[in-house]
């Protein structure tokens, strides 16, 4: 069949469509973006009408991939590790209610957080949802496990995770491609009160949750991703999970690998594979990406006894992404260096586009805010967080979507003055919504400040739910109508937008400023788009 | 075979269209490839790179192990000096004379081309003056690419081919600026 040069997140969703998907739900987030981009491309997703429209947030797209997986159908769920949170009420309840047609879920994680606010491990979510987990080893792996991931779903009526990380995501390789399987038909379930997660019902399915996680270990769709292979070293023994097997091999490619290895693509494992390695060698090195999750399971089940060496006691950094040097370093493998960064190169930290309208926006606000004598707001995550670095420094907080507002309220009952938060168009419908709901609840003299460029931004200028609804939003949740105002910033309008945000900073309940600009990369790319029409 | 490059530039320079013209010709060439990218916040403006591991047999890993790469391609001169160590002792160093300058204290040009002037094998173009005079402003990455061409162990007529086959749905004038700038880049490297 056909051999295509694919992402990791390329590889996932190629895999998706031609294991008979009818609806991929997302939103977007680095690493992850690229998996909807992909479908949403591709013209034979377009012509048999897959489902791919970004959802508002990752819960939103969780229920409504499982609502598909209720009617019958196989759905996709994509998003990045942080999104999982999200989500995670809805995907650790799916694993009770169980699915109709194959649900899977794919978590990209973010180590060494390239553009992440944390490090957290998907692995863990899936065993706290008590689901299978596949654990890719590069592309190739990245297309064939959602197969997989399909039919293990469906014959165990359980949600099934995939958890890769941005060096997969964002890495290309060559990708052979499967037969393409016809969509499943719309069928609902047999018994559909296992839907309805009342205790009675909830307790029944836990149950057989609960019994499935044997048969989970040793059902061939697992057991083909872990593989032992033995070698004559009997000091010591490694341990590799997902794509930490390759940054190991990389290292012996002149020569034999000569430690026994233990390859882990697919969760839960059976502890008889782990066994193979143990009861051969006197240490164990385990290599996996994230959390030491293997590790800390291992320490547990053989109890100090033998030496380990992993991420808990050093040998491998606790912190950020893995690399061919850094397994080198653990095995006491030379490392070849080139000369040195010379000290006269500078950080070169991303900053707003020129002619981007946060930066106009920004300097608005701070000329707002000097005579309240406060420095910073209250904000959230996008590109316009940017204004936390230089020349702005003008962002006091940035920790989760959604909770530039909700902190904001808090402070004012705590007495801060002026309250301000800055929330972009699209993260505001993701979770800035009900925060807003409890600022007028609560009546809350804050001012939210939406930074409105009609595009989710800092992931390349997807759609955003909120484009022409943000007002109408805002008044129905209860905003005065004269405190919704929108402003366009310009430097034009620059003093003109002081005024507004002044009176609304004053104003003693909550109010919201809409500063509505296009994203200058959204622009620029409609305008070649436009071109590219007009010459064909 | 085997060939392990650097990429590097500041986000929006294009090195991933060059990255995309060697994979192109690499499959062609019946090469194994892994090519890693920055996306998402990284590009903002900030720096960039690409891993790009060319072999005739399959490839472990999707980084480059320190001090492996035979070549550094960069489209900004500080840039070509921040993946350093990964260059190996008889590696190339290709690299547009031009600075990006969008942060405060970018250090004296001149102290840069110091810098690159210690490596052994180093090769510095002023590609934006190549891609001006030869009318494609715009295709910077294409001359930098050709300068680099004759140190990647793929024939330059692959990747000719790789270049039209990438801008193909743009239009054959496109094709044509983009293999004008190419040729003009690879004409000036080996000139030198």
């Amino acid at each position: 069949m056909d051999k295509s040069l694919l992402l990791g997140d390329e590889a996932v969703a190629q895999g998706s469509i031609d294991a008979g998907i009818s609806g991929i739900y997302s939103y977007p987030g680095t690493p992850a973006t690229e998996i909807m981009e992909y479908i949403q491309s591709s013209s034979v997703a377009n012509e048999r009408k897959i489902s791919c429209i970004w959802s508002s947030n990752e819960k939103t797209a969780m229920e409504t991939a499982l609502g598909m997986s209720y009617a019958g159908k196989r759905a996709m769920v994509a998003m990045k590790h942080v999104g999982l949170n999200v989500a995670s009420d809805a995907f650790i309840n799916s694993a009770i209610t169980g699915v109709n047609g194959g649900l899977v879920i794919v978590a990209a994680d973010d180590p060494s957080m390239h553009s992440s606010q944390n490090e957290q491990d998907s692995r863990f979510y899936g065993k706290f949802a008590m689901t299978p987990v596949y654990e890719p080893r590069n592309q190739q792996e990245a297309y064939d496990v959602v197969f997989d991931a399909f039919d293990l779903s469906e014959k165990y009526s359980v949600p099934v995770l995939i958890r890769i990380t941005t060096r997969l995501a964002h890495s290309r390789s060559a990708v052979c491609r499967n037969q393409q399987l016809p969509e499943k038909k719309f069928n609902l379930p047999d018994d559909s009160k296992r839907f309805v997660l009342m205790p009675l019902i909830a307790r029944r399915r836990f149950r057989i949750l609960l019994e499935n996680q044997e048969k989970f270990q040793f059902d061939n769709r697992i057991t083909r991703y872990n593989f032992f292979k033995d070698a004559p070293e009997r000091k010591l023994g490694i341990i590799a999970c997902g794509i930490a097997v390759n940054y190991l091999l990389e290292n012996f490619n002149e020569v034999e690998l000569q430690y026994p290895l233990l390859s882990i693509g697919a969760y839960p494992f059976s502890k008889d594979i782990i066994k193979d390695l143990v009861y051969r060698c006197e240490e164990i090195l385990v290599l996996e990406e994230g959390y030491p999750l293997v590790e800390e399971l291992l320490r547990g089940i053989i109890d100090g006894g033998r030496k380990i060496y992993g991420k808990m006691d050093g040998s491998i950094p606790r912190d950020g992404e893995l690399n061919p040097d850094i397994i080198a370093s653990a095995l006491g493998i030379n490392v070849r260096k080139g000369p040195p960064v010379p000290e006269i190169v500078k950080m070169r930290p991303p900053s707003f586009c020129n002619g981007c309208g946060h930066a106009d926006m920004f300097r608005a606000i701070i000329d707002a805010m000097k005579p309240f004598g406060v420095r910073g707001v209250f904000s959230d995550i996008g590109c316009y967080t940017l204004a936390a670095l230089p020349p702005y420094n003008f962002i006091n907080t940035c920790v989760e979507m959604g909770a530039s507002i909700t902190m904001a309220v808090g402070a004012a009952d705590a007495g801060f003055f002026p309250s301000v938060a800055v929330i972009g168009d699209s993260t505001f419908t993701h979770s800035g919504m009900t925060g807003l709901l409890d600022a007028v609840v609560r009546n809350s003299p804050v001012t939210v400040i939406i930074a409105d460029n009609h595009a989710t931004g800092m992931t390349g200028g997807q759609k955003s739910s909120g484009t022409g609804r943000l007002e109408d939003i805002c008044r129905g949740l209860g905003v005065a109508p004269e405190h919704v105002r929108t402003i366009i910033p310009l430097c034009k309008y620059h003093d003109e937008n002081v005024k507004i945000m002044r009176e609304e900073f004053e104003y003693k309940s909550p109010s919201v400023i809409i500063a509505t600009r296009e994203c200058i990369q959204v622009v620029a790319r409609k305008r070649k788009e436009e071109k590219k029409a007009k010459t064909e | 075979m085997k060939q392990d490059i650097i990429l590097a530039g500041v986000g929006g320079q294009g090195i991933l269209s060059i990255a995309a013209v060697i994979a192109v010709a690499a499959i062609e060439n019946k090469l194994y490839i892994k090519q890693s990218e920055i996306h998402g916040m990284s590009q903002r403006g900030g720096d960039v790179q690409s891993h790009l591991r060319l072999s005739d047999k399959p490839i472990h890993s999707d980084l480059i192990p320190s001090g492996n790469a035979s070549l550094i391609i960069s489209v900004e001169p500080m840039e070509a000096l921040r993946y350093l160590p990964w260059l190996s002792e008889s590696g190339w160093l290709v690299t547009n004379s031009n600075p990006y300058i969008n942060i405060p204290d970018y250090p004296p040009i001149e102290k840069i081309y110091e810098e690159i002037r210690k490596i052994r094998n180093s090769l510095i173009i002023d590609a934006d003056k190549i891609a001006k005079d030869c009318g494609s402003p715009k295709s910077v990455n294409m001359v930098v690419l050709g300068a680099a061409s004759p140190f990647i162990d793929i024939p330059h007529l692959s990747l000719e081919k790789a270049i039209r086959r990438m801008f193909l749905t743009k239009g054959e004038r496109v094709v044509e600026i983009n293999l004008k700038a190419f040729r003009n880049g690879r004409k000036n490297s080996i000139d030198q």
